[in-house]
């Protein structure tokens, strides 16, 4: 059987075929999965987030207009699902950074010490990062992953988001303030 | 400690993460079952069902005007069995009654 295009399999689902729906979720739950894996850490959550991007998407088939690739307004729903999710659980942002493990302080120590030789490629600091990112509030935590970490430009944050861009850039310069601080909590904590 | 260069190390470290995109197995299926499980609501349903209600309440009030009317001892009388039903049929239309005033 001939493969139906993406415009295709959509008409199909706004026909009443859900069947239709099938193949675009296996195609795109790749990219959905890696977003959702950005801001939740256990497997039932991203679940969670990208089972609920999906029946969204489902929902609102109606108001893809086919101006844009079908990937970018479900990449919107996802960014915008992921930061519901982090509204909603803001579980890590009290706790201390006194219970760091024996290679984060390692890590911190060398940097410390000689802060080229504390590679950014070590587990340590993957793991210190994610717990900076935890104490972050939603807004800092979806800009800096979107602008420092995917280095995206403020445009595309902006559609991403459906905020402004002067309101991404105030909130990219808060966000980044928000997270000097925490890093020097984190210091401070260590060190004092 | 120089807390700039850290956070660029730390934002740095998150850079290298190689981005996880396994999807669990049959995901796809998932949501196909999940979608299919959404019953679509049946508008006429919807409607019959709310007529039956209101048909029950309608015969439920019916019922109660009419065993009171029935067993009130004061219906008894010519005079007050038509003031009940004048009564009863100003209620019903009093709201088209003060539109009529008012107009």
């Amino acid at each position: 059987m001939m493969e139906r295009t993406e415009a295709e399999l959509i008409s199909a689902v706004l026909n009443g075929d859900a069947a239709s729906f099938e193949p675009l979720v296996a195609k795109y739950s790749p990219r959905v999965f890696a977003t959702a894996r950005r801001y939740a850490r256990r497997e039932s959550e991203i679940e969670d987030i990208a089972q609920e991007v999906w029946l969204k998407a489902f929902d609102k088939l109606k108001s893809f207009r086919g101006e844009a690739p079908f990937e970018h307004w479900l990449m919107k729903m996802t960014v915008r699902t992921c930061y519901d999710f982090l509204r909603g659980h803001q579980r890590n942002r009290e706790s201390s950074f006194s219970e760091l493990s024996e290679p984060e302080n390692d890590w911190l120590e060398r940097f410390v010490a000689a802060p080229e030789s504390a590679s950014e490629h070590a587990d340590a600091a993957k793991l210190l990062i994610e717990r900076v990112m935890e104490k972050l509030s939603p807004q800092a935590r979806l800009v800096i992953t979107l602008l420092e970490i995917e280095d995206r430009s403020v445009k595309e944050i902006a559609q991403l988001t459906g905020w402004s861009a002067a309101l991404v850039k105030v909130r990219a310069f808060r966000a980044r303030a928000e997270m000097r601080k925490i890093v020097a909590k984190m210091a401070k904590e260590k060190y004092l | 400690m120089n807390i700039v260069e850290l956070q660029k190390k730390l934002i740095a470290a998150a850079k290298t993460e190689v981005l996880d995109d396994r999807v669990p197995y049959a995901f796809e299926k998932r949501i196909t079952a999940l979608l299919a499980s959404r019953v679509a609501p049946d508008n006429m349903a919807l409607w019959v069902r709310g007529l039956w209600r209101a048909a029950v309440s309608c015969v439920a009030i019916s019922m109660v005007c009419g065993a009171w009317a029935f067993f009130n001892p004061a219906t008894t009388t010519t005079a007050t069995t038509d003031d009940l039903s004048q009564n009863f049929q100003n209620t019903l239309l009093a709201s088209v009654d003060q539109s009529d005033q008012a107009q």
